[in-house]
């Protein structure tokens, strides 16, 4: 039976740890990205907001019609959904590095990255399903229900 | 100054044409002794007679001198060039010697901590080896192929001049140990580390840019700068660090396009 014991080995605090196995050009991507989104959503936030607000009655015209009137439009369903997907990414991808710069913990990065990739994840599904498939006056329903619009 | 001259004067003597005025000044150092019976770090004040001619240097040459020999902190040269000296006074990294007492406000306690984001040793000595190991990494030297040249390596002037800048790093971490990023964990590459590829990047004479720009592409490299400027206002040298930094985020950009 052996009598001696060793310490166990303790990397130094703040050592560097695991790069090399990192290097791709994600994070440079991820760079680029913030830029040219965050230029897109400016001209596609302030477009929404002026078709919506400023064009015609202005914000007295919103209401069920006028959305239902602009989801079948292949042009702004096409202009909703960018804004939806460059938004998230955008704004997951800034919340990402505000979780690496502050969580100093791993376990508590994981937790908090999971939740953030969840969130992200269901309102992206919703969104794009809702702006695909939105029907105004879908067949069959009840007619107590249905908005004016689907009787002419 | 009014305040410099009254303390100077003592009673019943004019002070002598030309002297330079002395005044007390407050040190509030963060010691800690890591061979105490329970290791934590404090606070302590010291009271000493400076002159206007006196760097913080010199005030804790005073202490160790003179008053508490245990008080323990780096400095070589003494003279802003070998970079062993940088600590936090009042909240900001500075070289104790090239930080004139008088331009601290020394009528208030000056607080003079160690550079954060770095395990500390003893007192205001921090354990550096993570700084350098992030040197080290970014392989700080000429990097070519080929036969060595019989005579010397010609650069035109222009060429010297494109990372000047850069050259004057002394490796002192001021800047490394002011930026946020770091403070956090301590895996991010840091300006100093960044500064010194950058240094050899843009060195025509260098044919290693290519792997430095590889190994600074990590996602602990550039990409984590959040250009918050702390590293540039923090540089005893005056090197435009954030922008440094830049220029190899740039670099990498041209070369994945």
């Amino acid at each position: 039976m052996s009598d001696t014991t060793t310490a166990p080995e303790l990397a130094a605090p703040r050592a560097p740890r695991n790069r090399r196995s990192t290097r791709t050009n994600y994070e440079l991507y991820g760079w680029l990205f913030m830029r040219a989104s965050g230029v897109l959503l400016l001209v596609l936030i302030f477009g929404h907001l002026y078709m919506n607000l400023m064009v015609g009655d202005g914000i007295n015209a919103i209401d069920f019609a006028f959305v239902g009137g602009k989801w079948s439009s292949p042009l702004w369903q096409t202009w909703d959904l960018l804004m939806l997907w460059l938004a998230m990414i955008h704004g997951t991808n800034g919340v990402r590095t505000i979780i690496n710069d502050y969580a100093e913990r791993s376990g508590t990065r994981v937790v908090l990255k999971s939740a953030l990739y969840l969130a992200f994840t269901i309102t992206v599904v919703l969104g794009t399903l809702v702006i695909f498939t939105f029907d105004p006056c879908p067949v069959g329903a009840d007619p107590e229900l249905l908005a004016s619009i689907c009787f002419p | 100054m009014t305040a410099v001259l009254e303390n100077s004067a003592a009673p019943d003597a004019t002070p002598e044409v030309g002297a330079v005025p002395s005044f007390d000044v407050t040190l509030r150092i963060r010691r800690f002794n890591p061979e105490a019976s329970e290791a934590a770090a404090y606070w302590e004040e010291f009271t000493v007679t400076a002159y206007g001619t006196d760097r913080v240097l010199d005030a804790m040459h005073k202490i160790k001198w003179e008053v508490d020999g245990s008080l323990t902190f780096r400095r070589s040269c003494a003279h802003g060039i070998c970079g062993s000296d940088a600590m936090r006074i009042n909240g900001r990294n500075r070289l104790a010697c090239k930080a004139l007492l008088k331009d601290l406000d020394p009528s208030k306690p000056i607080t003079i901590e160690p550079i954060k984001g770095l395990p500390v040793v003893k007192d205001l000595v921090v354990d550096m080896e993570p700084f350098f190991a992030s040197y080290r990494e970014i392989m700080p030297f000429l990097i070519t192929s080929g036969n060595a040249p019989s005579a010397e390596r010609l650069q035109s002037a222009e060429q010297r001049e494109r990372y000047d800048d850069t050259t004057k790093c002394i490796l002192c971490a001021a800047c490394t140990s002011a930026c946020p990023v770091f403070w956090n964990d301590g895996q991010y590459f840091g300006p100093a580390a960044i500064v010194n590829a950058h240094r050899f990047i843009f060195d025509s004479r260098d044919e290693g840019a290519e792997q430095r720009l590889e190994i600074l592409n990590d996602k602990e490299g550039v990409w984590r700068c959040r250009t918050v400027f702390n590293c540039t206002e923090a540089c005893p040298r005056g090197i435009e660090v954030t922008k440094a930094i830049q220029e190899v985020k740039r670099a990498m950009i041209t070369r994945a396009f």
